[in-house]
């Protein structure tokens, strides 16, 4: 990828642009690294009474060098793998249909936006991140009171006449996917719009010219090229998706348990730091595989695609 | 028999804009022809037009004498070059220039074979797997005219070819595109601003203005005969000067500038030969018509001038010269012409042309 390039050469440039990106890099290495370091750290710890609620993982005591070392929480983990795997289910289908969802809302969004004139454009972008600007929480319980059965939609369903009883909306996988994908379309059309506002117009016109039909275009020439986006939208909606526990909890009904809320029991309720460790770090591990594959496979992605538009 | 490509009465209007005003123009089949003319005259819109991106607001395309209206333009015989390429950056060479065979439900070894052919053209042979992104300018270029060239167009447009190329590379890139041009026998339509990409490309030029085309002819013609102030001014340097018709007759007209210019006249055209006394006209002499000496010679045509302005290209040097009333002349002098010490800044001399050499124009 260019812009990889571009920022390792900007690097490896004069040491004037060394400072400038050494700040971003400690306060990302203070607040990102170390915390991932300490979660890592508790993970292989043992819980007890104390404040904080786990062991320290090494030390020095009368008897010198000692570690409570261990991969019980994980060994736990594995054992009872049959707890852990529905909620982890959950949360990665949960995850994976409000990002495809997302991106299927997003994709023809991003396309009129980026085919707007300008002027038009910003104001277009500034209404699509208008809702970022509010709190996310006060914006689900405006959707709870439109939900609801006794709200908005319903009361004004039933004053029209054409419903008698209110519909079901709140506390089913609808209400939980309308959060997900109110909260996070704007991460999925941002990325897109910035590949499809670079998109040359010629291109297109090139492969009219050539006699390609506009879904013929469509595959072999915009797809192709706005991929990047959709890699960066998919995993920028996704990857916080796995995690979400406030949405579900407040929109989606007490059956379906969520990797965030198994986190947040056994971290609140059970105080069981390190086995919640091990939860994140595992989950963690789960998602950063396909990511790293699919960063790989980015790099490669031109050469795949001319494969397949070679056999098309 | 009609003419190959037919553009009759053509108009394409954007709100109050005329960007192509009334043009009608035939061009024969296997012709280079060139549209020349400034940025916003109009030549981008009727080469869009030509294949099929705008629709014209009155008259009509015919081309190998079908009409063109309604006519998609993937389904038009028309392809184009464009300016910047528009390489698909994401297909290799092969994949960029069997796009549209592909699209034409061409296969397997046919399609292998016609896009070896066309890599043989273009002088691309073994550079199938090659990104655009690992092309240099000119391999480019030549990507861009085989992809073009892939569904055998009946015509071929070709935006500013060598605007992109950096000089060096022009001029050979220009020869080649002659080249390629004449072993197809393809009908070629290059549309440029670049008035030295034209005279070199070009068998015949229609020079554009303000979505009018005003006037069609060779290059050789276009320099030595333009039909107007705006065509000679166009078209390379000039030097113009203005006045009213003192003498007239027996093949020559004597102006009353001073001292007064005689022109000769082409009896071959109708409107030089009806010129007659106090008729306002401008004529018009090229730079390397006119000669600069420091002594007078007697010659006719000859003026006193002084030296404005002096550029030394290495072959020949730019002269701005003035005369006593203050008109400015622009010449040319060859290097090796030159006998004597040649005139500098502020010198004083003599100019001197031919009266075969003055251009007649219109007042």
């Amino acid at each position: 990828m260019p812009q990889r390039h571009s920022i390792l050469a900007k690097l490896a440039g004069s040491t004037g642009r060394r400072l400038v990106v050494l700040g971003p890099l400690l306060w990302l290495a203070v607040f990102f690294m170390l915390p991932l370091l300490e979660t890592l750290q508790v993970s292989f710890s043992v819980a007890q009474r104390s404040i904080p609620p786990y062991a320290p993982l090494w030390g020095f005591d009368e008897g010198g060098f000692f570690t409570n070392f261990t991969l019980d929480n994980y060994g736990l983990l594995a054992r009872y793998w049959q707890d852990y795997i529905g909620p982890a289910f959950n949360s990665i289908r949960l995850a994976f249909f409000s990002t495809l969802v997302c991106l299927l809302f997003a994709y023809p969004m991003a396309w009129w936006i980026a085919r707007s004139t300008p002027k038009w454009r910003v104001f277009l972008l500034v209404m699509v991140m208008l809702p970022f600007w509010t709190s996310s929480l006060l914006r689900i319980y405006a959707l709870i009171g439109l939900l609801n059965p006794n709200g908005f939609i319903n009361g004004m369903l039933m004053w029209l006449g054409v419903i008698e009883a209110p519909i079901r909306m709140m506390q089913t996988d609808f209400s939980i996917y309308m959060g997900m994908v109110l909260t996070y379309l704007p991460l999925m059309i941002l990325p897109l719009y910035a590949v499809m506002v670079r998109l040359d117009d010629d291109l297109i016109e090139a492969a009219t010219d050539l006699g390609a039909s506009g879904v013929q275009i469509f595959w072999t020439v915009i797809f192709p090229l706005t991929l990047p986006g959709v890699i960066a939208g998919c995993l920028l909606v996704f990857i916080p998706a796995v995690g979400e526990f406030v949405i579900p909890a407040l929109l989606g009904g007490p059956d379906q348990l969520m990797m965030g809320k198994v986190l947040w029991t056994e971290f609140f309720r059970n105080r069981d730091w390190p086995v919640a460790a091990a939860i994140a770090m595992l989950l963690l591990a789960i998602l950063t595989v396909p990511i790293i594959y699919a960063r790989y496979q980015d790099g490669r992605v031109d050469d795949k695609h001319e494969k397949e538009t070679g056999a098309r | 028999m009609a003419p190959f490509i037919r553009l009759n009465a053509l108009t394409k209007r954007f709100g109050d804009v005329l960007a192509v005003d009334d043009l009608t123009l035939d061009i024969e089949k296997g012709e280079l022809f060139c549209l020349l003319g400034a940025s916003g005259c109009g030549k981008s819109t009727l080469l869009r037009m030509l294949a099929g991106f705008e629709q014209p607001s009155a008259g009509r395309i015919e081309i190998d004498g079908q009409n063109m209206a309604g006519v998609a333009p993937a389904d038009r015989p028309v392809n184009i070059m464009f300016q910047n390429y528009a390489l698909f950056p994401h297909m290799n060479v092969a994949g960029n220039i069997g796009y549209g065979l592909r699209r034409a439900g061409m296969r397997g070894q046919s399609l292998n074979g016609r896009i070896e052919a066309l890599l043989k053209l273009v002088r691309l042979q073994g550079y199938e797997d090659r990104k655009p992104n690992q092309l240099s300018g000119g391999q480019r270029q030549r990507v861009a005219l085989a992809r073009a060239l892939a569904r055998q167009p009946k015509l071929l447009l070709l935006d500013e070819p060598l605007a992109a190329l950096d000089k060096k590379l022009r001029e050979d890139t220009q020869f080649e595109l002659v080249d390629i041009q004449e072993t197809l026998g393809t009908t070629f339509m290059v549309v440029t601003h670049d008035q030295e990409e034209a005279m070199t490309l070009a068998g015949r030029i229609g020079i554009m203005d303000k979505g009018r085309l005003v006037q069609v002819a060779s290059p050789r013609h276009l320099y030595e005969r333009p039909a107007n102030i705006f065509v000679a001014d166009f078209l390379g340097m000039i030097s113009f000067v203005e006045g009213l018709i003192t003498k007239a007759g027996k093949g020559s007209i004597e102006i009353d500038s001073v001292p007064p210019i005689t022109a000769a006249i082409d009896t071959q055209n109708r409107k030089q030969s009806k010129l007659a006394v106090g008729d306002k006209v401008t004529l018009a002499i090229r730079p390397e018509k006119i000669s600069l000496s420091a002594t007078a010679t007697g010659k006719i045509n000859e003026i006193p001038v002084v030296v404005e302005d002096l550029a030394y290209l290495g072959v020949a040097s730019n002269y701005r010269v003035k005369a006593a009333n203050g008109q400015m002349f622009k010449l040319q002098q060859q290097q090796s012409r030159r006998t004597t010490q040649p005139l500098t800044w502020e010198e004083a001399g003599f100019i001197q042309f031919d009266p075969s050499d003055v251009i007649i124009l219109e007042g």
